[in-house]
């Protein structure tokens, strides 16, 4: 099921939404959070995927723009009392707009100095939000636990006649944005915009000649990337109550790239799958190991063996990207 | 003795079938011409015996099998100058020379380089030269001297005509044809100019689409009308 | 005056290890076209090793030193052979994922085998300072930038003049010509991994002293590696040694001097470095510039 193929199987999707509607009924509070979790990372890789596997751009730093979304809602609701719904929308447009200037310079970075421009950026990022304290809170972070503006963290709410509790909620605010955010992405790409993205990913000089614009969609695909990466660090932040310099580390940007490869490209089916991965792995690597790091060795390993078995990649991902900045 | 045969070559780039079966002879001590239109596989001849080029059929040299990638061809003893002479750009002229010898154990390349000074006389001056910067006949020469500094017994040149003035091109050729008459050295040589080549070589091919259509001592095929107008161009 | 000189020879310190592991890059990027992400880990995981001899089996310093550069060499070179070759000829992405894979595997084995605990590691340079024309300059820094010197004269040498050296260099830069005077192209390249692993660990066991030994040593200073090679060009290895020393001395002299940069901004110092360079002339100071064939 391709995230761009003009009949959208309409019957798999809404069986997806009933099942995303039923499940919290049947699964415990916690894993309902985690579930939210799964809702958080696939919104993030719907935009990652838009850049990366639709024109190609490697970004290393997406944990950045998730920063940038995770604090715009966190300052809002507790600086100036915005409830936290309202947020969302704020921080991407406000995240859109980042990425959108970072586009522009990014359109004379390519391949591999992209993914190290990028990559720089994520390892700053925790960095520069120290520095800005006043704005930022800076080391000691943002609260959001238990202020008003935080839905159902103190009292229950109550939603179409039922009444939910806090990880309730969070999981159908967060599975409503996905399902929206997947629709979205879906009316993005089909027709002439995702064919003119594919023609940059595949052949920028190829595109070009054929009268495609290539900085208007490079930059297009980078913004609603980050607009994305911007709504996914909003949920985030709602549903950690808190953030700090370190909710948003160097080690996020990548796993979120991994997710992308691990799933796969296109498919919503792929992109499930490394949401979930990205959420679920410490959990999985604890029972190959106790130990701390075993995640990160895990996932390590795993990407390599990927590349190495399956260097097409989950779903053609890896093989369809052609870079022109290859080793030649 | 037959230094290098060729029998039943084939070899293609992914779908593009480029060699169907060519069989060529290189008797020792000889020049000997592949000759043909662009596109006909006389460059892709000579990148199968070099291991440049995924190959299947048979060949050998000096009466073994020769097979591999080009490290081990080097080793046996065969230097291959390729199409755009393939010099080391970046490095000065006397490590393209050093390089070209890098198959050999030898304590002092000093004998050898002074050996290129005969030959190319302009040489020693330009010693520490960027390579890069030479003129493309300059750098012509250099990938022939670098050839040499092997000591090969089979020196193969692809095109070395490619891009140069017929002043330098007949230089160079005088040069093979020198170093074949004095030392002996085995040539085969790669050629779109068939006329200078065929003065140089005594034994000639002409390949098309991947086969070879015509064969024989260089002065048949100068004096057979009808097969220098289809295929030699003139 | 002379705070500034202590300033500027401090500078000079940490930046011979970025320059250090900045060489490493470049290395790995002109024969291999590939921007190993890992370089870091791999640093770290050197240190590690180095410090487990000296704190645990009682090796002493230089030995230990001496052992590890030679396990990173084989270490490095491994790692192209097994992990990196098979990859060489797909495309940038997939490059950049296995490095990615490597760090994460590199890093969590650390974690691993070592724990994350903070380690205090001894420097093998005493910690006085010695006094230079009435400036008091620190042994521990003259030490960093004489080891690093050393190690890039040894390079230096290595490379231009013998005919391993030549070869690793036309292995390179022109791998297919290189081939046919019979170079043996991969192990060349396996050997510049080899080399960037011995350069890498350098640079993690000069800073282990200062910086404290952790899993996340070298994060940072892979992140002014990068800087330092991409100011100096990321194909140029005297554009890192001179990236690196740059780099080293002006954020040294920006923390000190200017108020509002302070210690925090370093790091993103060096990132806007990275940005500003790769924007404005991304060949770097000492690159070429690259022609983008249609």
């Amino acid at each position: 099921m391709r995230l761009d193929r003009s009949a959208l199987p309409i019957a798999a999707f809404v069986a997806l939404a009933v099942v995303v509607a039923v499940v919290p009924s049947f699964v415990s509070a916690f894993r309902a959070q985690q579930l939210a979790y799964v809702a958080i990372y696939l919104i993030a890789l719907i935009g990652l995927n838009i850049l990366t596997g639709y024109t190609g751009q490697i970004s290393l730093g997406h944990g950045a723009f998730m920063a940038v979304g995770g604090y715009t809602t966190a300052i809002l609701m507790a600086d100036h009392g915005v409830k936290d719904i309202w947020t969302i929308p704020i921080a991407a447009l406000l995240t859109g707009t980042v990425g959108f200037l970072f586009g522009l310079p990014a359109l004379r970075l390519s391949g591999l100095y992209l993914a190290l421009a990028t990559f720089a950026i994520a390892v700053s990022t925790p960095a520069v939000i120290k520095r800005f304290e006043d704005f930022t809170g800076g080391g000691s972070g943002i609260n959001l636990f238990g202020i008003p503006e935080l839905t159902a963290s103190l009292t229950p709410v109550t939603v179409l006649g039922k009444e939910l509790a806090f990880n309730d909620w969070l999981y159908y605010l967060c599975w409503s944005v996905a399902l929206v955010g997947y629709v979205l992405a879906w009316l993005l790409l089909r027709g002439r915009t995702g064919l003119a993205l594919r023609a940059v990913r595949d052949s920028e000089t190829a595109a070009q000649s054929s009268g495609v614009s290539l900085p208007k969609y490079k930059t297009l695909a980078f913004g609603v990337s980050a607009a994305y990466a911007g709504v996914a660090g909003s949920l985030f932040a709602i549903a950690t109550t808190f953030v700090n310099p370190d909710t948003f580390p160097i080690s996020l940007s990548i796993l979120l790239l991994v997710g992308v490869v691990v799933g796969g490209l296109g498919s919503l089916a792929g992109l499930i799958a490394g949401a979930v991965f990205i959420q679920f792995l410490p959990d999985w690597s604890q029972r190959v190991s106790n130990s701390p790091g075993a995640p990160s060795v895990v996932s390590g390993v795993l990407l390599i063996a990927l590349m190495y078995v399956l260097p097409t990649g989950v779903s053609g991902l890896v093989g369809r990207i052609r870079l022109l900045t290859r080793r030649g | 003795m037959t230094l290098l045969a060729l029998e039943d070559v084939e070899a293609r780039y992914g779908p593009v079938q480029a060699l169907r079966g060519v069989a060529l002879e290189v008797p020792e001590g000889a020049i000997v011409a592949v000759l043909g239109a662009n596109g006909a596989g006389k460059t892709t001849t000579l990148r199968a015996v070099s291991g440049t080029v995924r190959w299947s059929g048979r060949i050998t040299f000096a009466g073994k099998a020769l097979g591999g990638g080009p490290e081990s061809v080097a080793r046996a003893g065969i230097a291959h100058v390729p199409e755009g002479r393939g010099t080391f750009t970046e490095l000065t002229v006397n490590e393209n020379l050093r390089l070209g010898a890098y198959t050999r154990r030898v304590r002092s390349l000093q004998a050898d380089i002074d050996r290129m000074a005969q030959w190319f006389p302009w040489i020693p001056e330009r010693a520490g030269q960027q390579a890069g910067t030479l003129s493309g006949g300059e750098q012509q020469m250099l990938a022939l001297a670098r050839a040499l500094m092997a000591r090969p017994r089979l020196l193969m040149l692809d095109e070395p005509s490619l891009g140069l003035a017929p002043m330098i091109v007949r230089e160079i050729f005088r040069i093979v044809r020198e170093l074949n008459e004095q030392e002996g050295l085995t040539v085969l040589v790669v050629e779109q100019d068939a006329r200078i080549a065929l003065q140089a070589a005594s034994d000639a091919y002409v390949l098309e689409v991947g086969r070879v259509a015509v064969s024989g001592p260089s002065e048949e095929l100068r004096e057979n009308e009808s097969v220098r107008r289809s295929y030699l161009g003139y | 005056m002379a705070d500034f000189m202590q300033q500027v020879v401090a500078g000079l310190a940490s930046g011979s290890i970025y320059a250090s592991l900045a060489l490493a890059l470049v290395l790995i990027h002109r024969a291999t076209g590939v921007i190993n992400f890992a370089q870091g880990e791999m640093a770290t995981l050197s240190t590690y090793i180095a410090w487990t001899l000296t704190t645990n089996h009682g090796w002493g310093y230089w030995p230990a030193f001496v052992f590890t550069l030679i396990v990173s060499f084989l270490g490095g070179a491994a790692i192209h052979q097994g992990v990196i070759r098979p990859n060489e000829k797909g495309s940038v992405l997939r490059v950049v994922i296995v490095t990615i894979g490597l760090l994460l595997a590199i890093n969590g084995l650390v974690t691993l085998i070592w724990s994350g605990e903070v380690r205090a590691v001894k420097s093998p340079f005493p910690t006085r300072t010695v006094d230079v024309g009435g400036v008091a300059i620190s042994i521990q820094d003259i030490g960093t930038i004489g080891v690093v010197v050393a190690t890039v004269v040894v390079l230096w040498f290595l490379l231009q003049y013998t005919k391993l050296g030549l070869a690793m260099r036309a292995a390179a830069t022109n791998p297919g010509e290189a081939r046919l005077v019979g170079v043996r192209v991969t192990w060349m390249l396996s050997l510049g991994w080899g080399l960037a692993a011995v350069l890498g660990a350098i640079s993690g066991m000069l800073a282990a002293p200062s910086v404290f030994l952790d899993p996340n040593l070298m994060a940072a200073l892979l992140i002014y590696a990068f800087a330092a090679a991409v100011l100096g060009g990321i194909d140029s290895p005297v554009g890192a040694v001179v990236g690196g020393l740059t780099l080293g001395v002006g954020l040294n002299l920006l923390g000190t001097y200017v108020d509002f940069v302070g210690a925090d901004l370093r790091l993103p110092g060096a990132l806007l470095v990275i940005l500003v360079v790769l924007l404005v002339r991304p060949s770097g100071v000492f690159g070429r510039r690259e022609v983008r064939r249609v």
